[in-house]
């Protein structure tokens, strides 16, 4: 019975945050176009199995990832664990979190596949690309910038560099490669970047954060537990676009060999 | 008559199993990930293992429904909103909604309001405000007015462009030019949560219906492309809370 009330009170939860939207296209439907709702019935159908299904989603993640990411972001900085067998273990030197880099790279590539906003722009892509961007390809691309970004976030927090340094390096190579990557495929690259941290990513990335920073001597959670956020949103544009400047570069090579070819026969 | 029953009946339960395979499919990688690190690394058992069993069938049902939910309603009414407004011709109607749409699911995204109450409690207790509630309520509200404008204003400007055609990396780049040069110059404490701000906006809801937005007007309108100018809304709402937030860390420190 507890469970119940429980999921009821999640519903209304969800149901409060869809309510805007509901109210914000409801007025402009029926009060500024003075339309009814086409496809009605379809649509109402489709709301409430997204409200029924974001709740059921954020339900299960609470009862079962959200518990665990905590647990073993804890247990891996644990000072126990990191020592293992040596004698004795320097806390503050960055090449004893070697578990806790592959694990926020892990964590980072497999988040951002479960990801359901991602998994909507993606499916948006394929169909408006006519099928030419493959989404499990996209995902798959931003996943990979995600996994380097957090891997990297968490060696920040390790070593205790500033958080601008890394981010401007990080935008000048964005600049840079917006100069010469394919324009077709740019507002998408800039768009998976704010997409990537959402539902499942974000309360992940912050437990890690504020679990690294709580447990290497001399970080302060406050300031470095956030800013783990940033790195995933920063480093998928960047393997985004250095894919699609990649698909350009070996198309560009396929036809020219193609050309040799041709003019030799 | 029985027979075509049957088979439709078999055609539903085909199309339920896909879509909960795909859903399978999407969270194996987190699976595997939690399966390794706790048996062959922490090398300790699982705590609660029903209830994370239980946990993750539901996951496994909830993302299939929603996907299905997301294809049914939430891009149909994005898209068909957008090309509806611009039929109508109102530039005014079409702005208004772009920004409320921004605006009113920011102010409510639970994600905003956890981020902005956890930075009022850094920002007292580093004797930024006055150490009583009422004053980091009134940082915490500021904080979450501030990039829900900036969210909305970001929807704003993302229609603009779409349909004046401005080109999106000079604006992209141009942000990100004056995000590089605030950093330098906002207080220490804002920048972190400034940044966190900005990924924590576009919520799982939102993003489809931004997306259907933009592509349903690039669609619309003569000579846009949908692929190249449909997307960017969702870059800029990423964006411009970085810069509105570092703004108001300016203001009030």
């Amino acid at each position: 019975m507890g469970f119940l009330n429980n999921f009821a009170k999640d519903i209304l939860l969800t149901c409060r945050d869809v309510f805007p939207i509901i109210l914000l296209f409801g007025f402009f439907q029926l009060v500024v176009l003075r339309q009814p709702i086409p496809n009605l019935r379809r649509i109402l159908i489709g709301t409430v199995y997204v409200v029924i299904g974001l709740t059921l989603f954020l339900v299960g993640l609470e009862k079962a990832l959200f518990p665990l990411g905590n647990i073993m972001a804890t247990q891996l900085s644990d000072p126990v664990f990191l020592q293992g067998s040596k004698a004795s273990i320097d806390l503050t030197d960055w090449s004893n979190y070697g578990w806790i880099y592959l694990f926020a790279a892990l964590t980072g590539f497999s988040t951002t596949i479960a990801e359901p906003s991602l998994i909507a722009v993606a499916y948006k892509a394929r169909e408006v690309s006519g099928g030419s961007i493959n989404a499990w390809g996209l995902r798959i691309t931003v996943a990979v910038g995600v996994a380097f970004g957090i891997s990297l976030g968490t060696f920040r927090i390790v070593s205790g560099t500033p958080l601008y340094i890394y981010i401007l390096v990080g935008y000048v190579i964005v600049i840079i490669q917006t100069c010469f990557a394919p324009k077709s495929i740019m507002a998408l690259a800039y768009d998976t970047g704010g997409v990537t941290t959402s539902t499942v990513t974000v309360p992940i990335v912050a437990a890690l954060g504020l679990g690294l920073s709580s447990s290497v001597p001399g970080r302060n959670p406050a300031v470095d537990g956030f800013g783990l956020i940033a790195f995933a949103s920063l480093f998928p544009i960047i393997t985004v676009l250095g894919y699609a400047q990649y698909g350009q570069w070996a198309a560009a090579r396929t036809h020219k060999k193609h050309k040799e070819n041709q003019n030799e026969v | 008559m029985a027979t075509w029953k049957s088979g439709l009946f078999a055609r539903t339960v085909l199309y339920i199993l896909k879509k909960i395979w795909t859903a399978c499919t999407d969270l194996l990688p987190i699976v595997l990930v939690i399966a390794f690190f706790q048996v062959v690394v922490i090398r300790q058992p699982l705590p609660n293992l029903v209830e994370i069993l239980v946990g993750s069938v539901l996951v496994v049902i909830g993302l299939s429904l929603f996907v299905e939910g997301l294809e049914m309603a939430l891009f149909p009414i994005g898209e068909g909103m957008a090309q509806a407004l611009t039929r109508k011709g109102s530039l005014f109607w079409l702005l208004t909604f772009a920004f409320a749409l921004g605006f009113s699911t920011t102010v409510a995204e639970p994600a905003l309001i956890a981020i902005a109450s956890e930075a009022a409690n850094i920002a007292k207790t580093g004797g930024l405000i006055e150490n009583n509630p009422a004053a980091a309520d009134r940082y915490a509200m500021g904080l979450r007015l501030t990039v829900a404008f900036s969210v909305g204003f970001s929807i704003l400007l993302g229609v603009l462009r779409i349909l004046r055609n401005w080109p999106l990396h000079f604006m992209i780049i141009g942000g990100y030019i004056v995000v590089m040069g605030m950093t330098i110059f906002a207080p220490q404490e804002i920048i972190g949560i400034a940044y966190d701000a900005g990924g924590v906006t576009t919520s799982t809801i939102t993003v489809p219906l931004v997306t259907a937005l933009g592509v349903g007007l690039a669609t619309i309108i003569r000579g846009r492309n949908p692929l190249t100018d449909g997307f960017g809304l969702i870059a800029f709402a990423s964006l411009l809370p970085m810069i509105f937030v570092m703004g108001y860390g300016l203001i009030i420190f």
